[in-house]
């Protein structure tokens, strides 16, 4: 008999794929932590005080395939056409070899950022790759592994001049020839921290003498290549700093800014194989001179040794960084774009100098041939000594050509916009073809049939890049450009370096506050459908429909979410989304005539971007102090409020805390700041454990942003891409970012990153897990992240100590524990198990943060209680490990922690000394040898890294020669 | 005269000379160190005033002037190799020299018992 089709045939919805433990596990999760349901576990974990009456209701939850089916339709909404538009996003082809094995890979886009060089030794190497490339293409000395987009880059390389140079002078001087978004965002960076800019031409108008720097566009946003070498020596001589934004595909060619005499080059990425995606997510470079490393922001990957002496990598210099150096940091870079850097690089393994080198000759061709159609048709060409772009004199007929390009299908750049109300500029890259260039003469009056023959005429056309500009040095002699040629070297390179990191798709990463969740395929699936991939982000909107609903779509869920009244989605990080917000906060005080509230106040436990960012809001720092449970101390926040009253700011606030605690006290920690004139920031890091429980907006923040990255299923893709949009209050509203390329009239607030919409592409991530998820699903996610956080706690209290609880004893969707005893017990360190962990196939948690000496451990709602189970274990029997230390069974300077990662090295090793067998090494308690995961390399000597720096491939032979 | 800062710096003041470093509390602190940045000669520092920076893998710092005084002379030597710090933190690798401009500065600070009674509560 045939049994009856009933409810329980239903496909399972995508939550419960999503959510990993089975109904089946939560109960017996549940009778662990003792609680009597979820329900009770979440009325004892959050108070009740901000907790959400209504739940949150979207629209219903979609099945993948009918998300996907959605996603097709919307997508089907954006136009696909030919962007000719230039002005720093560029068409360009992905090798599918590397769409598919990087951009399309769990293994790659996974991971997380590489501060555990262990188990990162596969990206490790090929950011190393991406440093050596741009160091060799811009001729410096040193490349740093990426920064958010271009327009930031070049706001860094200024604030780095104004370190590096030694003036004192506060004045800028930007090339009226860069992109004009970089002009936006540096006049917004350079009116937070004070400097003044002055935009011309450097030909004429600078005075090498006023200025601490000068940026150049090259080559120029309008096309033209200029002759930087005599402002160049001009600054030098007055002790200021030369930046040059530069196209990294044009220095294959073209001589690059180290030997114009630049001090610091930038530049995006893109055009090395990224998908413009409406904005990104894409990579930009820094390189500077050596003696200038250590003013370099953001992540650097260096050469160092293991504990054998043989080669590995890791993240160099990071004492520079915001999450050490805090106020005092040189920027607030965080999340960068690891995996984008990754992608370009593989883009130049593949195709080697000489492949570049004829990539932008061709494109050099192709724009040669394009202006001289357009000077046989009779149009005056502004642009004489040129890379990829030219400008054309197009008078009254300006509207009417662009609109005709667009009817065949193409977009031309409007320049008008930029103030030159005649002109038209039209930009060619690797993917235009002979046909493409014939309608763009047929959209300046040509015909077909005779733009077919002038095509055929002018096949030969080769205006070489004059021998001043041309590119005489030699680049990417390093092997690693030369070997990996045929796909299946390419293919198996990429799976070596894959093979030696640890991601998501091999176990969890418990990292507390980076909320390491699933990513589901389904979500990332229409990244690369050509609809969302090829939109450029300055085309126009109406080619733009299908990424309007995304964004309007994902907005009102979002608002929902956290109560706030509006969102903007330029920032494309958490710590761009806090600067962001502090500068809407500055900007409301002046409105309301309050220019003198400057001061943020700042709990001790913040994350490091917190007071980096405020610092280059313009903003002075107040530090409040914690009590010894790790909440805000209230009394200390109401007499610093108090005291400051006149000049209070804001406060910037991580809930529940970063010490993993919903606080009782934040509703009245809100007031306080109000009171005192003050706004609410509330960094979304947190914002897992809150999802359908509590609202920010309801609770008292004013603003505050939301990591995609985190809570809505970006993946980190080995240390970005992210996004961080801001939600405001609506007496905020009036002060989010504008954009030059959103012309709603002047905005208050200046642009803070490239595109409009940040990094646009990956807006579809959290669109269709929200959409699949619904209201219910996203609120029983965050009850079962808290859950698997409670039950962890519950595991391993017994066997290390729990640092916080909330005032039931529960912690929020996170813990910390606490091993600064086994310092003394057993001369072990927090760096010890994570070490260790490595060799049970595990990432560490969160070391040392918020806590010196501790672990905080976030496990998400996508882990299994079979994961959750294998982890619990794999600590307690490293605890175990650590026991036989205290009783002096195992000694203190060798054991199985202090010798962690152990390699299969040491499994071959001839004559074993150690103290514990190879077996007890490597194949510890629940590691099976088939599932066995073999860190490349033993420990990495850190100090020998920072000490005798290097910061791009090694030669070949150096192998094995740094510890001899 | 040997004093102590509660930033742990040490101070060996030689007429009107004062050479100084970070104490052996303070180097364990840091851990291997990798960098140090020392100021240029002829400049003039308030106390309080950064004078220098110790950088380990983990840990950055700045080293105060613990009273006013202008720079006259700094230790190379740990420019380039900053583990001296690590090694003999109150012998060669001391950091700066300056000239004492205001002496009874020199009375607001430690004797070697009061610091040692500092670092002996410090967790």
């Amino acid at each position: 008999m045939t049994k009856a089709i009933s409810k329980s045939d239903a496909p399972l919805p995508f939550a419960s794929r999503h959510i990993g433990p089975s109904p089946t596990e939560v109960s017996a999760m549940l009778e662990t932590v003792g609680a009597a349901s979820l329900d009770e576990l979440i009325a004892q974990t959050l108070p009740q005080d901000i907790r959400e009456r209504e739940r949150l209701v979207l629209q219903p939850a979609l099945s993948e395939s009918a998300a996907l089916e959605k996603a097709r339709e919307v997508a089907s909404r954006n136009v696909s056409m030919t962007s000719l538009i230039g002005q720093g996003y560029y068409g360009t082809i992905l090798p599918p070899v590397i769409q598919r094995n990087i951009l399309e890979n769990p293994a790659w886009y996974t991971a997380y950022t590489p501060y555990q060089p262990e188990i990162s030794q596969g990206r490790l190497e090929a950011l190393l790759n991406f440093q050596t490339l741009v160091a060799n293409l811009t001729g410096l000395e040193i490349a740093n592994a990426s920064l958010l987009d271009e327009a930031t880059a070049a706001a860094e390389a200024i604030a780095m001049a104004q370190r590096i140079s030694e003036t004192g002078r506060t004045l800028f001087f930007a090339d009226r020839d860069c992109h004009p978004q970089t002009l936006a965002v540096l006049r917004t960076r350079a009116e937070a921290f004070g400097w003044r800019v002055q935009v011309g031409d450097p030909m004429r108008d600078l005075d090498a003498s006023q200025v601490f720097g000068a940026i150049f566009q090259y080559p120029g946003t309008f096309g033209d290549i200029p002759d930087l070498r005599e402002p160049i020596a001009q600054l030098k001589a007055s002790s200021a700093i030369a930046v040059v934004a530069a196209d990294p595909l044009a220095l294959a060619i073209l001589k690059p800014p180290g030997e114009l005499g630049a001090d610091i080059a930038v530049g995006s990425m893109q055009r090395f194989g990224v998908p413009m995606g409406y904005g990104g997510p894409h990579a930009a470079y820094i390189a500077t001179r050596d003696i200038h490393k250590r003013a370099l922001p953001g992540r650097l990957v260096g050469v160092s040794i293991d504990s054998r002496g043989n080669r590995g990598y890791r993240l160099a210099l990071q004492t520079r960084e915001q999450h050490i150096r805090r106020e005092k940091a040189t920027s607030n870079i965080c999340t960068a774009q690891v995996l984008l850097a990754v992608i370009a690089s593989m883009y130049a393994v593949y195709h080697g100098p000489d492949g570049l080198a004829a990539i932008a000759r061709r494109i050099n061709k192709t724009a040669g041939v394009l202006r001289a159609g357009l000077v046989a048709l009779g149009w005056t060409v502004r642009t004489s000594v040129f890379f990829d772009t030219i400008t054309v004199e197009a008078g009254e007929r300006r509207q009417e050509i662009l609109e005709r390009a667009r009817n065949m299908g193409i977009n031309l750049r409007d320049i008008a916009s930029a103030g030159r109300a005649s002109h038209i500029g039209i930009s060619v890259d690797e993917t235009t073809t002979a046909a493409i260039v014939e309608k763009v003469w047929c959209a300046f009056g040509d015909t077909p049939a005779a733009a077919a023959r002038r095509s055929i005429a002018l096949a030969d056309t080769f205006l070489a890049i004059p021998d001043e500009h041309a590119r005489k040095s030699d680049f990417l002699d390093h092997p690693v450009f030369h070997q990996y040629r045929s796909e299946t070297e390419l293919l198996r390179y990429m799976r070596r370096l894959a093979d030696r990191d640890l991601a998501l798709d091999r176990s969890m990463i418990p990292l507390g506050s980076c909320t390491m969740k699933l990513n589901a395929t389904a979500e990332m699936m229409p990244l690369t459908w050509p609809e969302f991939a090829n939109l450029h982000p300055f085309a126009p909107a109406s080619q733009a429909q299908g990424y309007a609903t995304v964004i309007d779509e994902l907005g009102a869920m979002l608002l929902a979410v956290t109560g706030y009244d509006e969102i903007s989605f330029q920032p494309n990080s958490g710590a761009q989304g806090e600067y962001a917000g502090l500068l809407a906060i500055r900007a409301y005080h002046r409105s309301r005539g309050e220019d003198q509230r400057t001061l943020c106040l700042i709990p001790a436990s913040a994350h490091g971007t917190n007071p980096a960012s405020a610092h280059m809001a313009g903003m002075e720092v107040e530090i409040v102090r914690c009590n010894d449970n790790g909440n805000v101390d209230v009394d200390d926040l109401r007499r610093k409020a108090s005291a400051h009253a006149d000049r209070l700011a804001a406060i910037m606030i991580t809930y529940p805390s970063t010490h993993g605690v919903f606080e009782e006290e934040i509703r009245a920690i809100c007031d306080i700041v109000h009171a005192h004139g003050g706004q609410v920031y509330l960094d979304g890091a947190n914002l897992n454990a809150q999802v359908g429980l509590a609202r920010p907006a309801d609770y008292g923040a004013d603003v505050g942003h939301l990591n995609l990255h985190k809570t809505f299923c970006i993946p980190h893709g080995g240390g970005g891409p992210g996004m961080g949009p801001i939600g405001v209050k609506a007496h905020l509203a009036p002060f989010l970012p504008g954009h030059p390329e959103q012309p709603d009239g002047p905005a208050v607030v200046g642009a803070v990153s490239a595109a409009p919409y940040g990094s646009a592409s990956i807006l579809v991530i959290p669109w269709l897990y929200c959409l699949m998820m619904g209201g219910a699903g996203l609120t029983a996610a965050t009850e079962i992240a808290i859950l698997n956080a409670n039950y962890i706690a519950r595991r391993l209290e017994s066997h290390y100590p729990l640092l916080y609880k909330g005032r039931f004893g529960r912690v929020a969707h996170e813990c910390i524990i606490d091993l600064r005893p086994l310092k003394n017990a057993a001369a072990i360190s927090v760096d010890d198990v994570a070490k260790r962990l490595i060799d049970y196939g595990f990432h560490a948690p969160t070391m040392s943060f918020p806590v010196p000496g501790t672990l905080m451990i976030e496990p998400t709602e996508s882990e299994s209680k079979m994961e959750l189970d294998r982890f619990c274990d794999a600590m307690i029997a490293i605890r175990g490990e650590i026991r036989a230390i205290e009783q002096g069974q195992t000694p203190r300077e060798s054991n199985l922690l202090r010798n962690a990662p152990h390699t299969a090295l040491d499994l071959a090793e001839e004559h074993w000394q150690r103290p514990y067998s190879r077996a007890q090494a490597c194949f510890p308690e629940g590691v099976l040898p088939g599932q066995k995961y073999w860190p490349p390399v033993n420990r990495i000597d850190n100090a020998y890294g920072d000490r005798n720096l290097m910061c791009s491939c090694p030669p070949p032979a150096a192998y094995r020669t740094a510890a001899e | 005269m040997l004093k102590f800062t509660s930033d742990h710096e040490w101070i060996l003041v030689n007429n009107d000379s004062a050479t100084v470093g970070v104490t052996a509390y303070a180097q364990e602190k840091l851990g291997d160190l990798v960098f140090v940045q020392l100021p240029k000669p002829g400049t003039v520092l308030q106390a309080g005033a950064a004078a220098a920076v110790v950088e380990s893998v983990k840990a950055a710092s700045d080293v105060y002037a613990p009273i006013n005084g202008e720079i006259t002379e700094v230790n190379q030597q740990v420019v380039d190799d900053p583990t001296l710090v690590n090694s003999d933190p109150t012998g060669k690798g001391w950091l700066f020299r300056l000239r004492i401009a205001d002496r009874s500065q020199l009375d607001g600070l430690m004797d070697e018992p009061a610091y040692r009674a500092l670092i002996a509560d410090a967790p």
